[in-house]
C-alpha cells in the first residue's frame, strides 16, 4: 500500500513515459503470500517473491514441488486459494486480460494444434492475442529468432520434438510480451537441442524478463541470473546465482594428478589438514596417477597441498574441482530446509510440553 | 473470439470430423426425406422433420465431442485460457462454430424442396418455420454437447454421454401415457424436447418452445463457462 502511495507522489515530476513505467511498478512479477490448495493438499504454501524487469530467473525444484502450480497461477490458468499475484502491476484476478497480455507462456507440454502447419498455428496465435503489429514482419522475426523458418509450411505433427518445442517458444513470443514464462522447456530434448533451446533462452533474456522453471540445475546455471528454489510448496532459497554456487563450493571434491610413489603420496595427502578422503584411481596419465581428494566444508586445501607435494619433489600436474554443480547444492539446500523445519517442530513441541508442565 | 471461431471451423475441415458430419447428415436426411415424402407421394414434411430430430441425437455429438475434451487432453486449452480471450468468448466461439456447421447443413438440405416447388405449391412459411425449429433444437443439443465435452478428457466418453443425455431430453415424455400422476407428467412434458416440437410441425411458430430451446442453450453455455471457472478455482 505504502509503495503505491509513494509512486503516486513521485509521478508528479516524471516525464510521461517514465510515469507510465512507474505506474506499472518496477516489478514484472509480484507474488505475495500465494497459497494454492488442491483439496486438502497444499501445492503452494504461502510463497512470496518478486521479479524485477529484465531479470532472468530460474525457478527450481524437484518434480511436484509446486513450480507448475505457481506458474499456472501467474499465467491465470489457475486461481490462487489466497494471496496476490501481479504481473507488471496488474492483478491477475482483477485485471486478468491486461495481465495476460504481458505474458508469453510455454506450458510444460507445448500447446500445439498438431493438425495445423507452423504458419497456420502462429497466425492463429497472432489473432488469439489480438496483436496489431505488421503481421508478416512480426512472424518472420519470430521464426528467424527461434530458427523455425524452414519448417513453416509443415504440419506440426510431422515435426521433431526439438522443433515442436521451438514452435512452442515462438508461440510464446508472438505479440512480443515483456514477460516470458517457460515451464521445463528442455524436457525430453536431445543434448544438441537442449543447447540450442538454452542459447535461445539466453538470447531472449537480453530484452525480456524470463521466468524459467526446471528441475535440471545445470540449466539455471547456464541461463539465469537469479535462482528461486522451491520444495514441497515452499521457497527454500532465493538468491543470486553466484551465492548459490558459493554454497556449492563448501565441501569440495578435487581430481588431482600427481607424479610420485602412490602409497607415500596417498599417506601425505591423508595427513594434510582439511582433507577428508583420498582415493587413488586406477587411471594413469603418463607418470601421473589420479587421486580424488575431498576436503572439509569451507576449507581451501589447494595451496597447502601444492606446497606439501613440492617439498617432496612430487609434481602436481593437474588439479580440478569436480562435481561443482547445483545438484549437490540443491540436495543440500533441500536437506537444510527439511532439517530446519524438523528442528523447529521439535523446539515447538518442547515448548508445548513445558507449557503443559507449567500449567500442571 | 474470431480467432477461436476460425480455428474451430478450420479444424472441422482439416480433420475428418466436418466431412463425416456433412456426409452422414446429407445422406441420412436425403434418404429420410425421399422415403417420407416422395415415395409416399406426399408433400407433407411432418414425418421428415420429426425424424430429423432423432438424426440429430447421433450426429450432433460428432460436432461437439471433441471441442473441449480434445483441448484438455492435448493441453492446448492452457494456451486458450492464458490468452487475453475471456471464458465466455471461448465457449461462444465454439458454440457458433458448431452452429455454423449445423446451419450450413440445413441450408444444403434446401435442395430437397426443389422438386416440391416444381410439382406443387408447398407452404414456404411452414417449411421455413420447421427449418428454424430444427436449428433451435440443434442449438440446444449443441450447447448440451459442449457442456458434456467440457466435463471429460475423453472424446468417446463425451460422445456417448451426449447421446444419452440428449435422448433422455428427447423422449422424457414418451412414457406419459402410462403415468397416472399429473405432476410427473407435467414435469416430463416440460423437460421433453420432443413434445414442444409438435406445434412447429403443425405450422405454428411456438414462442414458448422457442424460448425453451434458447433457454437450454443459454443455460448449457453458462454451465460450460462455470465448469471452466470451477476447474480454475479447484
Amino acid at each position: 500500500m505504502g509503495k503505491t502511495e509513494m509512486t503516486g507522489r513521485q509521478n508528479i515530476d516524471l516525464s510521461p513515459e517514465a510515469k507510465e513505467t512507474a505506474e506499472k511498478s518496477e516489478y514484472m512479477i509480484e507474488v505475495e503470500n500465494l497459497v494454492r490448495r488442491f483439496g486438502d493438499k497444499y501445492a503452494v504454501d504461502d510463497i512470496s517473491f518478486k521479479v524485477k524487469k529484465g531479470e532472468v530467473v530460474g525457478f527450481l525444484g524437484p518434480n511436484g514441488a509446486g513450480k507448475s502450480t505457481t506458474i499456472n497461477v501467474i499465467t491465470g490458468f489457475l486461481s490462487s486459494t489466497s494471496g496476490v499475484v501481479r504481473v507488471a502491476g496488474h492483478d491477475v484476478l482483477e485485471e486478468a486480460s491486461a495481465a495476460k497480455k504481458m505474458i508469453g507462456y510455454l506450458p510444460e507440454q507445448p500447446p500445439l494444434y498438431i493438425d495445423m502447419t507452423v504458419d497456420e498455428y502462429l497466425n492463429f496465435t497472432y489473432e488469439l492475442k489480438n496483436c496489431t503489429y505488421n503481421r508478416k514482419k512480426h512472424l518472420d522475426e519470430i521464426c528467424s529468432v527461434t530458427k523455425i523458418a524452414d519448417v513453416r509450411g509443415r504440419l506440426i505433427k510431422n515435426l521433431s520434438k526439438g522443433y515442436r518445442q521451438r514452435v512452442g517458444i515462438a508461440q510464446a513470443l508472438v505479440g512480443n510480451p515483456p514477460l516470458i514464462i517457460l515451464d521445463e522447456p528442455t524436457v525430453g530434448l536431445d543434448p544438441k537441442q537442449i543447447i540450442e533451446v538454452r542459447s535461445l533462452i539466453r538470447a531472449l533474456g537480453e530484452n525480456h524478463t524470463v521466468l524459467l522453471s526446471t528441475h535440471i540445475l545445470s540449466e539455471v546455471q547456464t541461463v539465469c541470473d537469479r535462482i528461486i528454489i522451491i520444495n514441497k510448496g515452499k521457497i527454500i532459497a532465493d538468491e543470486e546465482k553466484e551465492d548459490i554456487v558459493r554454497v556449492a563450493e563448501e565441501g569440495r571434491t578435487y581430481l588431482a594428478k600427481i607424479c610420485g610413489p602412490t602409497r607415500e603420496v596417498t599417506n601425505l595427502l591423508r595427513s594434510r589438514q582439511g582433507v577428508l578422503r583420498v582415493e587413488r584411481q586406477s587411471e594413469r596419465d603418463g607418470e601421473a596417477y589420479t587421486y580424488i581428494i575431498e576436503s572439509e566444508p569451507g576449507v581451501d586445501i589447494r595451496k597447502n597441498l601444492f606446497f606439501a607435494l613440492a617439498q617432496n619433489n612430487w609434481a602436481l600436474v593437474g588439479l580440478e574441482p569436480v562435481g561443482e554443480n547445483l545438484e549437490e547444492v540443491f540436495i543440500r539446500l533441500v536437506d537444510r530446509a527439511d532439517n530446519r523445519k524438523q528442528s523447529r517442530k521439535e523446539r515447538k513441541s518442547v515448548i508445548d510440553n513445558s507449557d503443559l508442565g507449567a500449567r500442571n | 473470439m474470431g480467432a477461436i471461431y476460425k480455428k474451430e471451423m478450420r479444424a472441422y475441415f482439416t480433420t475428418p470430423v466436418g466431412y463425416i458430419f456433412l456426409a452422414a447428415m446429407l445422406l441420412i436426411s436425403a434418404a429420410v426425406f425421399s422415403y417420407t415424402t416422395l415415395q409416399q407421394a406426399t408433400w407433407n414434411t411432418r414425418t421428415y422433420f420429426m425424424a430429423m430430430v432423432f438424426v440429430f441425437v447421433v450426429l450432433v455429438p460428432v460436432l461437439t465431442m471433441k471441442s473441449f475434451s480434445e483441448e484438455r487432453r492435448t493441453k492446448t486449452e492452457q494456451m486458450l485460457l492464458t490468452s487475453p480471450v475471456g471464458l465466455p468468448s471461448l465457449v461462444l466461439a465454439k458454440y457458433f462454430a458448431a452452429m455454423t456447421m449445423m446451419a450450413g447443413v440445413l441450408a444444403l438440405t434446401a435442395v430437397y424442396y426443389i422438386p416440391f416447388y416444381a410439382h406443387a405449391e408447398p407452404e414456404t412459411a411452414i417449411l421455413f418455420g420447421d427449418i428454424i425449429a430444427l436449428l433451435l433444437v440443434g442449438s440446444a443439443f449443441i450447447a448440451v454437447g459442449l457442456l458434456i465435452s467440457s466435463l471429460t478428457e475423453n472424446q468417446m466418453t463425451a460422445c456417448v454421454l451426449t447421446i444419452v443425455v440428449i435422448l433422455v431430453f428427447l423422449v422424457a415424455s414418451f412414457g406419459n401415457a402410462y403415468i397416472d400422476v399429473y405432476a410427473v407428467r407435467a414435469v416430463l412434458g416440460w423437460i421433453s424436447v420432443f413434445s414442444r416440437f409438435g406445434n412447429f410441425m403443425n405450422g405454428i411458430f411456438d414462442i414458448g418452445a422457442t424460448l425453451y430451446y434458447l433457454s437450454i442453450t443459454a443455460v448449457a453455455i453458462f454451465l460450460t463457462v462455470r465448469v471452466y471457472e470451477k476447474r480454475r478455482w479447484g
